[in-house]
């Protein structure tokens, strides 16, 4: 069906990810170092967002509390150096299964509900997981957790400084990335694109609709916990204001900016929101004003997200929603 | 820990309930009714309390500050209505979702704008200022009667006006089924704008009188919209009945529970763990009273919608 | 040509020990009783039909054999294993499938992609993260080979909310035979259809009648009359009657209480019946 339109974004991935690859050395030949550290931000607010994508827009599942897991694995990581552990890999892979795990008990009651109501419990998690760390003054409380060295990253590549870093974090991020691609195109994505059209038929037709939904969301909670993770190595601080429902509603609108239920949906949001963050805050001290006026523009426009504006099928469906809305 | 302090936590508790009734009501109407997710609904709280506490400096008048708030954030509501809300009508949540969080980022930078970035005061009026003895060694501030006053009195007027007049019947009648109203000629769109205009009246007067207990900061819209949701949630959405025993019930569990859970807890355990895990069970105290009551009656006490 | 019931080699009482068996079987919506000890049941090879006016509560007992709604009294058994406290998507796996009287299918996607979600569901796990659907070629074979059977397989690229109402049936009912199933709950599957299309729709039904038992929900007389063995009718809730098509067609109450205005409809194209049968 789109076999066509597959291959050609196919080769547009892999010329972003060589440009990636290639940014560090282009930045700071351009004498912008700062830059590093910002796109290796927004590589991880990327797999957050995307992590939220896979349950939302292919599953149908309006969860408000995402920022909850990027906060395990981001807690996972403080507790973890604080006792004593300096492996990069090791901090972000438990960060991952912390959250995984954590996701996989709050979706397993959660997913019981529906609709607002799924919302508001999935808000309450996290809301409840944020007043838990505030309360912890052993890992900073109120104040946060400062991470006092960077742990030792994979293939030596330590003393590489913040390229080094980026690298890291760019590998691990394709690679996820790359699994969560590949999810999309198998049985499995397929019966979660199904759940979220027509879950009474799904069951109807034998699927066992809960149990797909819980893999789906402990799936999304790990790869948000490596997120998190990521981000507490690369901040080197952790905060509880990690978890609030403000941090869960910010990766939402990145989803939904980028497009919901479109494969790069997550990515692409999360690298316009924080791109034009960073742009207005140049410009002005009020730049939450000009992100909130283009959301609403975004919203009642570009409904699909800004990915549908840039693909052939989703110019039609543009013009289809622009003729609806008025 | 004495009957006076009990009888002080819960009157607290009340009135921290009447006063996300105000909110929670406007909520539930527009949810319930427009199936509309407003998240700057807060907004117009912070909008309310602002304008009542740099008008009551400005002018020393209490009465004028609170009218000027309400003045301010209908005017403010109805503008936003026609210009953004109307549009938002059956798309779906997530689009509702991000254009209402694109107003509290607009709106929290307008205030900054308006009145710079730090915490304003919301001076209490003079007259209000002291303590009333409401029983022989009860001793409780004025000003907090006149918030248990207001809100029960604006819950009576609310209640009268759901249930007993022509505008109350033909919000119901929207809420019930929007097409079938609209045959029978119901100007629903009017309906809806009042309803959105009522709902910001409720959350600016809900400000106004917060100002002088509360914190009035930037992004206090924020902290209590969650409580309001979690109300709506737990009274059933569109029910303003389920708004208010809802309201009543997550304020005092609230006030409650920050009043008592400490003791508690020091009594059992050290008094670090206790000074640490305090405020946070006391903040999750409303989320397992709504996990409790969905658990039982999934779709809220009172559930309006079909 | 399809035979009538009557001339049908298997008669009603030589059927052997029923497939599907209802006992009992109780459903109330506060003070409204929904289904009133209806027992029934359906034979291998046997199209049971079941008919009654609106609102005797038809959907709601499919609802509660395919596990959409939970009974409050009764039990219900297919082919001996217990079906009334397992979930919808159990009863599948045990041998039941359902098409629905609401076209139900995914509207958004092609005709193929409706079919292929239905032949994944009995082709192995759907816990397959890695592989691309796509590179399954049994998966895509089934799914013509189900299109072929009702006539689809020149429409598989379309989406299926744009094709007519007629065409989505038939897609609603070719989604419950991909599980070959050993009890097939239809339910109005001829509604809306023009004479054309229901006289396709009888003669698939009566093809599909020696795989498995088929319990058969229908406001259209003439193909009940053609097509069932037997016919049970649900008034109120309560089950009137359950006897052959002979039977049921001289029964004094039950012209009484249904077909006597339904003579007058049979002749023409139905509409789609009310929700709440």
């Amino acid at each position: 069906m789109e076999t066509k339109e597959h291959s050609s974004s196919r080769w547009l991935v892999v010329v972003v990810i060589i440009a990636l690859a290639a940014f560090p050395w282009a930045a700071t030949a351009l004498g912008q170092e700062f830059y590093i550290g910002f796109v290796r931000r927004v590589l991880i607010f990327s797999l957050a967002a995307t992590s939220l994508n896979f349950i939302l827009g292919y599953g149908g599942m309006v969860a408000l509390g995402h920022a909850g897991f990027v906060g395990i694995g981001a807690y996972a990581v403080v507790i973890l150096v604080d006792a004593g552990v300096t492996s990069a890999l090791v901090l972000w892979t438990v960060g991952m299964l912390a959250a995984a795990l954590g996701a996989a008990a709050i979706g397993a009651i959660s997913l019981r509900t529906r609709g607002v109501y799924f919302i508001m419990i999935t808000l309450a998690f996290a809301q409840m997981l944020y007043y838990v760390f505030v309360s912890l003054r052993t890992y900073g409380g109120d104040d946060g957790y400062t991470l006092q060295t960077r742990p030792n990253l994979p293939f030596g590549l330590d003393g590489g400084g913040e390229s080094a870093l980026y690298w890291v974090v760019l590998a691990m991020v394709v690679v996820v990335l790359w699994a969560y691609s590949r999810a999309i195109d198998s049985r499995f994505g397929h019966a979660l694109t199904g759940i979220r059209d027509n879950e009474t038929r799904m069951s109807a037709l034998g699927y066992p609709v809960y149990r797909l939904r819980l893999v789906a969301f402990t799936l999304a909670g790990g790869a948000a916990g490596m997120a998190g993770a990521m981000l507490a190595t690369h901040n080197g601080y952790v905060g509880p204001g990690l978890m609030h429902w403000t941090q869960s509603a910010t990766i939402l609108i990145m989803v939904v900016l980028g497009g919901t239920g479109r494969r790069w949906g997550g990515a692409i949001g999360a690298a316009v929101w924080l791109l034009l963050e960073e742009a207005f805050k140049l410009g002005t001290e009020y730049w939450h004003m000009p992100l909130g006026l283009l959301l609403i523009a975004v919203a009642l426009y570009a409904p699909r997200g800004v990915s549908a504006m840039f693909s052939s099928t989703g110019a039609k469906a543009w013009f289809a929603a622009r003729g609806k809305a008025s | 820990m004495n009957l006076i302090f009990v009888l002080e936590q819960l009157l607290n508790g009340a009135g921290y309930g009447l006063m996300l009734f105000l909110l929670a009501a406007g909520l539930t109407l527009v949810f319930g009714i427009m199936d509309v997710m407003n998240l700057a609904h807060g907004s117009l709280f912070m909008g309310g309390a602002y304008v009542a506490a740099k008008v009551h400096v400005a002018s020393g008048s209490f009465v004028i500050a609170v009218c000027a708030a309400v003045a301010a954030t209908v005017v403010f509501a109805a503008l936003l209505e026609a210009l953004l809300m109307r549009r938002l009508y059956g798309r779906d949540h997530l689009a509702q979702v991000l254009a209402t969080f694109g107003v509290i980022l607009v709106s929290n930078d307008a205030v900054k704008m308006l009145w710079g970035p730090s915490p304003t005061m919301a001076p209490t009026p003079d007259a209000l200022a002291g303590p009333f003895e409401l029983l022989p060694g009860l001793p409780y501030p004025t000003y907090r009667l006149l918030i248990l006053g207001s809100g029960m009195a604006i819950a009576l007027g609310l209640y009268v006006l759901v249930n007993h007049t022509r505008l109350g019947m033909l919000v119901r009648a929207g809420a019930s089924d929007r097409g079938m109203a609209e045959l029978m000629g119901v100007r629903v769109g009017r309906v809806f704008t009042g309803v959105f205009a009522l709902g910001a009246a409720l959350a600016g007067i809900a400000g106004a009188l917060m100002g002088p207990i509360a914190a009035v900061q930037i992004g206090m819209g924020e902290s209590i919209l969650i409580p309001a949701l979690v109300v709506i949630v737990i009274g059933g959405i569109g029910s303003v009945r389920g708004a208010f025993v809802a309201a009543l019930l997550v304020g005092l569990v609230d006030t409650i529970g920050r009043a008592f859970v400490p003791p508690v807890l020091k009594a059992v355990w050290s008094p670090s763990v206790a000074a640490d895990l305090g405020p946070a069970v006391s903040e999750l105290a409303m989320y397992v009273l709504m996990a409790f009551v969905l658990s039982i009656k999934p779709s809220g006490l009172f559930a309006a919608r079909a | 040509m399809v035979r009538s019931a009557r001339e049908s080699v298997v008669t009603t009482t030589s059927f052997r020990q029923p497939m599907l068996r209802v006992d009992g079987l109780v459903k109330r919506f506060g003070g409204f009783l929904a289904t009133d000890q209806v027992s029934l049941d359906v034979c291998a090879g046997e199209v049971h039909a079941l008919i009654g006016p609106n609102g005797a509560g038809k959907t709601t007992l499919v609802n509660q054999l395919s596990g959409l709604l939970a009974p409050d009294a009764g039990r219900i058994e297919l082919d001996g294993v217990e079906l009334t406290f397992l979930p919808a998507h159990r009863r599948v796996a045990a041998g039941l499938s359902r098409c629905f009287q609401l076209t139900s299918v995914f509207r958004q996607s092609t005709v193929l992609d409706n079919l292929l979600m239905a032949v994944q569901a009995h082709a192995g796990s759907s816990f397959s993260l890695f592989r691309p659907r796509s590179a399954e070629a049994a998966l895509r074979d089934g799914a013509v080979a189900l299109a072929e059977q009702l006539g689809l397989e020149t429409l598989l690229d379309r989406i299926a909310g744009a094709l007519p109402h007629a065409t989505q049936r038939q897609l609603d009912v070719a989604l419950a035979l991909a599980a070959k199933p050993k009890l097939l709950l239809l339910d109005e599957p001829m509604a809306g259809m023009g004479p054309d299309e229901s006289e396709r729709m009888v003669e698939l039904i009566d093809s599909l009648r020696h795989r498995m038992a088929i319990l058969l929900v229908e406001h259209d007389m003439d193909a009940v009359f053609k097509l069932a063995n037997r016919i049970t009718v649900l008034v109120y809730g309560r089950v009137l009657t359950t006897g052959s098509a002979e039977e049921i067609r001289n029964h004094p109450q039950v012209q009484e209480v249904y077909l006597g205005s339904e003579e007058h409809e049979s002749a023409t194209v139905h509409t789609p019946a009310r929700a709440g049968t």
